[in-house]
């Protein structure tokens, strides 16, 4: 789950990381207030789920509480790769002396947890990476060891921080993003820019937050700083629903069991010239109630105009899917025609319960890749 | 011989007693594992369907001698059980659970490794020797025994690819899923070499899908040192990035992990990669045909 980056410095300031002043805003009149509590110039973020807001217009200076409600009113509501602009973060504006970076990520590669420091900040990592590597400070700890003093020290040397007033400030942040990382079950936690003042104070001037979904379990706050209107009202349904789901911009829906299957459904559908309007996994149960479910869900989206079910059953039973499709069938209004495969568990007795109903607008096809020309045809 | 499990497995299961846990535990002795012990908490004394449950893996691996574990106790507990189950001597672990803290599997990994410990998982469907024995959730009556080894992070999808093979006669010297989470016990390259140094494999096939470089790592590790030929696949073409497609390591950062990428990185190692899980099978067939 992606966190905000008002909710992020939140989660910064618990965990003692330096931050600036700042309220939230959802209207003009409130950026206005808000500045007006603060005190003296601000600036006006949007929060959006989405780099590249800067450039967008999505970050603006104001100088006086008026100026602050003018400057929300041009960024709310605008769309910012996608994202609509529906919260604001009022900020004490900072004067700023040297831009770094810090950040700590999940390698999954290495296995290890990786820290990156650099005093080339304020511009996106992967172009340091590729532009000047030798100014990029990365130091990997063991997740057993976990966090020691020296690891601040290396970084900091290695990023040539000379200055011992930073080096002392910047040790502390260290440590103590180490344990912002670890007490959330972060995978990512970035501070860019990592800022000093010109009374030389160091601060944390954005964040990137990334937390892990399956360990939300043990951070309800955390939980809790999800906004259901930042996904679109397909995900946002289908989570509800217990349902897993992720919405893509074709016209054949798809439903499979299995995550590998399902990418290899869309996969398959585009290989025959169609494109996939979602992808959607019932899982390894998947009883007749799930498939309601995900119909629903899938025939939410308007642009769907067929219905592929891959289903090569496991644990899952093909009959148990066969009656969770006419059950749907019964319930909800399916205009579009559906595709089906059975494969595995009893393929036999799904298809026959299929056959013995005949569903107008039902097609059953042998094969994975026979359902999915088929479905593409009739989306056409 | 295969790899991970066969007749000399001695199988432990955390969670016997529950739904789930009895239903594939049983389900594996009906195949023929050897399925000596259950864990579960206060329920020592007990069995299941006559196999004996104990409180603890410690006396389990005492009492029956068991040397691999399937973990099927829900995802919260699953890390201490298995520590518990490394902790009792247990030298193989296949974790079935799902849902692991990706933290709390960053710290077992780190763990077991130097341990010389073997796990599959988390979020795995197991492993299937087929004629010998079958650990975990896998539909053993779709695979037969033969001489192709799959390896993949995908449950699904290898019951598809293994179906496919066993339609045009192949079967399977080992059928091993190492798990859709990011960091999983056993990579690509643990179960290569495996395959590789497996007499009753002569032909292997990997499935893989977007997320991580596992399957980069992999293409190199073939070209150095696999002999045996290997046809791969990739799903996830069509994902999106930043999104997570069903399986929590299935995920496209930035740019890295896209499956052109991991197409592009074993095909410039001479590993042919088929674009459908029947291409897979059709090539499967063709190199089996071309070598007997």
């Amino acid at each position: 789950m992606d966190l905000y980056e008002y909710q992020g410095k939140e989660l910064f300031r618990r965990f003692g990381i330096p931050v600036s002043e700042g309220r939230l805003a959802t209207t003009p009149p409130e950026a206005r207030a808000a500045a007006e509590e603060i005190g003296g110039p601000v600036v006006v973020k949007a929060q959006v789920l989405t780099g590249g807001r800067g450039k967008a217009g999505g970050v603006k200076l104001a100088d006086d509480p008026g100026d602050a409600e003018q400057k929300a009113e041009g960024i709310l509501g605008l769309d910012i790769n996608g994202h609509v602009v529906r919260k604001l973060w009022i900020e004490s504006a900072s004067e700023i002396a040297k831009e770094y970076y810090l950040s700590i990520t999940f390698d999954r590669g290495a296995k290890r947890v990786l820290f990156m420091l650099t005093t080339e900040g304020g511009v996106e990592i992967e172009e340091v990476a590729a532009t000047k590597p030798e100014a990029l400070a990365r130091l990997h700890v063991d997740p057993l060891e976990g966090f020691q003093p020296y690891q601040a020290r290396r970084l900091i040397y290695g990023a040539g921080i000379a200055d011992p007033e930073e080096q002392k400030q910047i040790a502390k942040i260290v440590e103590q993003l180490y344990r912002c990382f670890v007490e959330t079950d972060a995978m990512l936690c970035e501070i860019n820019p990592l800022i000093v003042t010109p009374e030389g104070e160091v601060r944390a001037l954005d964040s990137k937050f990334t937390v892990d979904d399956n360990a939300l379990y043990k951070h309800p706050d955390v939980e809790e700083m999800r906004d259901p209107e930042a996904y679109p009202p397909e995900e946002r349904a289908a989570r509800e629903k217990g349902v897993t789901y992720v919405k893509l911009d074709g016209e054949v829906g798809i439903l499979g069991n299995g995550a590998g299957l399902v990418m290899s459904t869309l996969d398959v559908i585009a290989l025959v010239g169609g494109r996939p309007a979602n992808f959607c996994d019932l899982g390894g149960g998947g009883d007749a109630q799930g498939v309601v479910d995900a119909l629903e869900v899938i025939t939410a989206d308007s642009q769907v105009r067929s219905i592929l079910f891959n289903i090569f059953a496991g644990i899952t039973r093909c009959d148990v899917v066969a009656q969770g499709i006419l059950e749907a069938l019964s319930q909800i209004k399916i205009e579009q025609p559906i595709v089906v495969r059975f494969d595995g568990t009893n393929a036999e007795e799904g298809r026959q319960i299929l056959a013995d109903a005949a569903p107008p607008n039902l097609h059953v096809e042998p094969t994975m890749l026979d359902a999915a020309r088929r479905a593409v045809e009739l989306a056409a | 011989m295969a790899v991970i499990v066969d007749g000399d497995t001695r199988l432990v299961v955390q969670g016997l007693t529950g739904r789930e846990g009895r239903f594939h535990g049983l389900r594996n002795r009906d195949y023929g594992t050897s399925v000596v012990a259950g864990v579960t908490p206060g329920k020592g004394g007990q069995d299941a369907d006559g196999v004996p449950i104990f409180d603890t893996v410690a006396e389990a691996v005492e009492e029956t001698g068991a040397n691999t574990t399937m973990v099927f106790v829900p995802a919260r507990f699953a890390a201490d059980a298995i520590y518990e189950a490394v902790d009792a001597g247990i030298g193989t672990v296949i974790c079935i659970a799902e849902g692991l803290a990706a933290h709390e599997m960053l710290r077992i990994y780190n763990y077991i490794r130097p341990r010389g410990i073997t796990m599959l998982g988390p979020n795995c469907p197991g492993a299937l020797s087929p004629g010998k024995a079958n650990v975990g959730i896998i539909p053993a009556e779709i695979f037969r025994e033969g001489a192709v080894g799959v390896v993949s992070r995908s449950g699904t999808l290898t019951y598809q690819i293994g179906h496919e093979l066993t339609q045009r006669g192949l079967g399977n010297s080992t059928i091993v899923g190492i798990g859709g989470d990011p960091v999983v016990g056993s990579s690509f390259i643990d179960i290569l070499e495996r395959f590789e140094a497996d007499d009753e494999t002569e032909l292997i096939v990997l499935v893989g899908e977007i997320g991580g470089d596992e399957e980069e790592k992999a293409a190199a590790y073939i070209a150095e040192h696999v002999t045996k030929p290997v046809i791969a696949y990739i799903a996830g073409f069509t994902a999106p990035p930043g999104k997570t497609m069903g399986h929590a390591g299935a995920i496209i950062s930035g740019s890295s992990g896209t499956a052109q990428a991991k197409k592009e990185a074993l095909e410039a190692r001479g590993v042919q990669v088929g674009t459908t899980p029947t291409e897979v099978a059709d090539l499967a067939a063709s190199t089996a045909g071309a070598r007997t």
